[in-house]
């Protein structure tokens, strides 16, 4: 059984169909793209897939579950976590509480147990700062862990905002444009340390990116939309021997 | 000495402001709205202090106790019955209908409990500390509601700061949108926050009462306008500066009853409230936040 799998999911704003029958099968312990032209409803699907839009049509399983039409706390529960085009972090925390925000849902303690400062408050504290900790380790951001998350340069806001999403402990994780504004180094640095969360945590990794050459080096199956349609399907070459997906996307400016 | 004493009565008032900016604050930071039903829910929290001690006769902390549960589920009901079907609407719309459940209170609280005035005696049973030979006295009152201020603002601090529900608090206050998909559930934060503002409502209106011990259906509108302004003042959505403002308030006001004017007190109240947005926009401790575009 597939760990998520997506069938003919569709979506419409009033009279604008946005994404139409989007279908989709990820398997643990892979990398996917997602591809396609501005506004051909890539972060709409990834709306989606965490719940933060209700579908009009189709549904996703995650591990057999249905989860459509879920709560995002849901979904993030069950397994899916995601990171944002724009950065998203909470700028007036500190990285490490971040990281914790992130492990919301795995760990319990009541109000009042925090109130009252009880043994299960201290333990589970304990136990989430050296959780948090050793991930940032993973992304070499443990001496940053006292920063406010704001002060970080915006290439380790990125890296934060994987290790939070990576604290809530996914099965799959979705990425929207990762590289986005990165400079070529820092991308490179990125591609590595995406295969190293794939392989390190034994994860699905699905990721919307415009940087051809990081979708191209790092995907093992790439998604091409376009207009809310899927166009193409396949390998990295593939698709960039796909004739629709060079009129659509790589055409104007194949590189 | 007798500035000394305007000065204690001034920040004794101005903690009971501070507890109900306390409310004001942690709702707007966290829902991004103005619960304009504050107020009144203190009025309410009053009441069942005076059915409960006053009339009832039982232990004073026991009915504050009882007070502070009663007060926790009107919020958390408010909230629920309110404020949630219109978690998407226009913050317009959610101001007039705060309005109108604070109007509703009160017109109940006259239907439950008419409106002719109940004498509410004190909760605070111990001696006024007196100082310099006689010549400085404080009420019991005056302290103990200053004591009990400073240690609710400080557990609070602490809970936001160090404990999980805490930072969900700051998660959702920061991106309400990030924090649901960290897996927060959003709405119980809400009603917790809630929870946590009418709790504290309740406290502040028996502390009110035992120093200004007038106990009418619209006990609750008045300083629950200027504790919004306490929190405006301090910086809406900080708790350190609702605390700050509330006090402040409440010394420039004793200070202005006792050397300008009984009557102009709430007008210099408010023009240094005007003065200090002018000023600083704001308010004292508020974040000055970026947009980005």
């Amino acid at each position: 059984m597939a760990l998520l799998e997506v069938t003919n999911l569709g979506i419409s704003f009033g009279g604008l169909q946005a994404v139409a029958a989007f279908d989709l099968t990820v398997e643990t312990g892979r990398l996917y793209g997602l591809i396609g032209p501005n506004g051909a409803g890539k972060t709409t699907a990834f709306n989606m897939l965490t719940g933060m839009y209700r579908p009009s049509e189709g549904n996703i399983r995650l591990d057999g579950v249905d989860i459509t039409g879920k709560s995002p706390e849901y979904i993030s529960k069950a397994g899916i976590a995601r990171t944002f085009q724009n950065i998203r972090l909470f700028d007036e925390m500190m990285v490490l509480d971040n990281v914790k925000v992130g492990m919301h849902n795995r760990m319990e303690y009541s109000m009042w147990a925090g109130l009252l400062r009880t043994r299960s408050y201290r333990e589970t504290e304990h136990d989430m700062n050296r959780k948090a900790l050793k991930l940032l380790k993973v992304f070499g951001m443990e001496d940053k862990a006292e920063l406010s998350a704001s002060a970080l340069p915006y290439g380790q806001q990125r890296k934060l905002e994987i290790c939070r999403a990576l604290a809530s402990d996914p099965k799959l994780l979705l990425l929207d444009e990762p590289a986005a504004g990165m400079n070529p180094n820092e991308t490179q640095e990125l591609m590595e340390t995406v295969r190293k969360v794939r392989d390190d945590f034994g994860i699905a990794i699905l990721l919307i990116e415009h940087d051809m050459k990081f979708v191209m080096g790092i995907c093992e199956e790439i998604t091409v939309l376009e207009y809310g349609r899927i166009i193409a399907r396949g390998s990295g070459e593939t698709i960039s021997n796909d004739p629709r997906v060079i009129a659509a996307y790589l055409g104007g400016d194949d590189d | 000495m007798q500035f000394l004493s305007y000065l204690a009565r001034g920040i004794s008032l101005g903690s009971v402001y501070a507890l109900i900016a306390l409310g004001y604050t942690m709702v707007y930071g966290i829902a991004k709205m103005l619960n304009f039903a504050h107020g009144d829910v203190i009025m309410v929290g009053g009441y069942v202090v005076f059915f409960t001690f006053c009339k009832g006769g039982i232990h004073p902390v026991l009915a504050i106790i009882i007070a502070m549960g009663a007060c926790t589920l009107l919020g958390i009901t408010i909230e629920r019955v309110a404020y949630r079907p219109l978690r998407g609407a226009s913050s317009l719309s959610v101001l007039i209908t705060a309005i109108g459940v604070s109007y509703f209170l009160q017109n109940g609280a006259m239907l439950l409990w008419k409106s002719d005035p109940k004498s509410f005696t004190s909760v605070v049973k111990l001696k006024p500390l007196v100082l310099f030979g006689g010549q400085l006295q404080i009420s019991a009152e005056s302290i103990v509601t200053i004591l009990v201020s400073v240690v609710i603002m400080i557990v609070l601090i602490w809970f936001v700061q160090y404990t999980k529900p805490g930072h969900a608090m700051q998660a959702v206050s920061e991106d309400r949108g990030a924090a649901q998909l960290m897996g927060i559930n959003v709405n119980g934060i809400i009603s917790m926050t809630f929870a946590i503002g009418s709790a504290l409502a309740a406290v502040a209106g028996a502390l009110l009462l035992s120093s200004y011990p007038t106990l009418i259906p619209t006990t609750g509108a008045m300083p629950g306008i200027k504790a919004f302004v306490a929190a405006v003042f301090g910086g809406i959505g900080s708790i350190p500066g609702a605390f700050l403002g509330g006090i402040l308030l409440g010394i420039i006001e004793n200070l202005s009853k006792a050397y300008i004017s009984t009557q102009l007190s709430d007008a210099v109240v408010f023009l240094v409230l005007i003065v200090v947005l002018l000023v600083k926009p704001t308010g004292l401790l508020g974040r000055k936040t970026t947009v980005k575009v």
